[in-house]
């Protein structure tokens, strides 16, 4: 993305293109939320992983998308 | 979407949010220290210390136990005994009647093993007053309904801000924060970014805790079919004189379902339990089954088993709520976890006020222009 792009960000979008993060970082979130119910150790771990996504995306736009 | 579409949705999204703010931003505010209330219990001395015994050492009777409850809770009778899931400690709820309300129960804590009484839950301290502001505002059932209607709205704001972030991100990349903008263009991207990125789990809470809000109906509506229907036989019956041992009502419930565990024994009369029998409420031994219950109805006069039955799904469904909205199952990662998350919830409740407050220096048109727009004609230059 070219840097002129990238200050006034991508042209119109489709619906896809739009939610498809929003999307995936819900699936992960469902995902956590429900392997830690269903045991424990590896799969704690995994709802671990799993929540902490969209924390890291809070975490990443914050440091690369602000502007 | 069309220009109508937006508008609809635009003021689902604003009524919606203003009306449950308020309680929504209390619900979080007392539920972040409640994540946590293990932890803060055992800090501040809730957790005594048990005496030092091998692993294998017999448990004394559950008749024992009882028996130096009510001794020591003159004039009362048993409601509740229940079972802790890591500890050796017997927990037994008296009151004055078989029905008394929460607000007149007293749980008494044994060492199963010694049969020593190692204390009473407290039910004055701050943990307790933020768990009932949370729960229900003091105002008991109706209070509770009324939170269950607030989390209801939160999660229609939900759904309709999801529904408004399509349009408004038509020509913004994935969390975009424009920071360098007025105060408003900021907001709002920040809004917009952490609302969209704790959808699932802030939907998840927010409509597990609207079922949890359900419970005593849900209760009431099991006792008065499926247990009405199991323990028919004894609907024209007097209640028992005399109840009978409580061990043997244990004993005999695991016995009719190998590999379970009690969880908690109601007693007769209660809301948990018939007229005439005692509730022991097993619980799986794998962690998704041990949220799941089975009551084993034993007749508390002759301990002999009445049935034994699975709860229906609409309870089972408020027993998965529990862990699902306290986030208490899977060890401290997940509860730091949920503490974050919650405290992103009060700053997308927080930033949606401030959008609001500062609506009078934009017209309706203009946030709405702004939103056809996918986020281009921005209101409020730097």
């Amino acid at each position: 993305m070219s840097s002129l792009e990238s200050r006034r960000g991508p042209g119109p979008q489709r619906l896809r293109t739009i939610l498809a993060w929003p999307c995936a970082i819900a699936l992960l979130s469902l995902i956590g939320l429900v392997s830690a119910l269903t045991g424990d150790g590896l799969r704690d771990f995994l709802s671990w992983a799993a929540l902490a996504v969209p924390v890291g995306a809070i975490a990443w736009a914050w440091r690369y998308r602000r502007r | 979407m069309t220009r109508s579409g937006i508008r609809a949705w635009y003021l689902v999204h604003k009524w919606s949010s203003l009306v449950c703010t308020a309680f929504l931003l209390m619900l979080c505010l007392t539920g972040l220290p409640l994540i946590f209330h293990e932890e803060i219990d055992e800090l501040t001395g809730g957790g005594t210390p048990l005496a030092a015994l091998p692993a294998d050492a017999p448990l004394q009777s559950l008749d024992r136990l009882m028996a130096a409850a009510l001794a020591s809770r003159p004039g009362e009778t048993g409601l509740f005994l229940s079972f802790d899931d890591d500890r050796p400690l017997v927990y037994i709820t008296t009151g004055p009647r078989a029905d008394s309300p929460a607000a007149d129960m007293t749980t008494l804590v044994y060492d199963w093993r010694t049969g020593r009484p190692v204390g009473a839950l407290d039910d004055e301290g701050v943990m307790h007053f933020l768990l009932q502001l949370h729960t229900d505002m003091f105002l008991g059932l109706p209070g509770m309904l009324f939170l269950g209607l607030m989390g209801l709205l939160f999660f229609v704001a939900i759904v309709s801000g999801v529904v408004l972030y399509a349009p408004f991100m038509r020509k913004l990349a994935f969390g975009t924060v424009r920071a360098s903008r007025s105060p408003r263009v900021r907001w709002l991207d920040y809004h917009n970014l952490l609302g969209v990125v704790t959808l699932a789990w802030a939907s998840v809470v927010g409509v597990t805790g609207v079922i949890n809000t359900l419970a005593t109906p849900i209760i009431q509506y099991w006792q008065a079919g499926e247990l009405a229907e199991l323990t028919a036989a004894y609907k024209d019956q007097k209640p028992p004189a005399r109840l009978g041992s409580i061990q043997a009502a244990v004993d005999t419930a695991r016995r009719a379902a190998p590999g379970n565990r009690p969880q908690f024994v109601a007693f007769p009369g209660g809301g948990f339990s018939s007229k005439h029998h005692y509730a022991v409420f097993l619980q799986g031994d794998t962690p998704l089954t041990q949220r799941l219950l089975t009551p084993a109805l034993i007749d508390a006069e002759t301990g002999a088993l009445t049935a034994i039955k699975p709860m229906p799904w609409y309870a089972q469904a408020l027993l998965i709520s529990q862990p699902l909205h306290f986030g208490d199952y899977g060890a401290l990662p997940l509860k730091i976890l949920w503490a974050i998350l919650d405290v992103v919830t009060i700053i997308v409740l927080g930033s949606g006020l401030y959008l609001w407050l500062g609506r009078r220096r934009t017209p309706l048109e203009s946030r709405l222009r702004e939103l056809e727009s996918g986020g281009a004609a921005v209101i409020g230059l730097p």
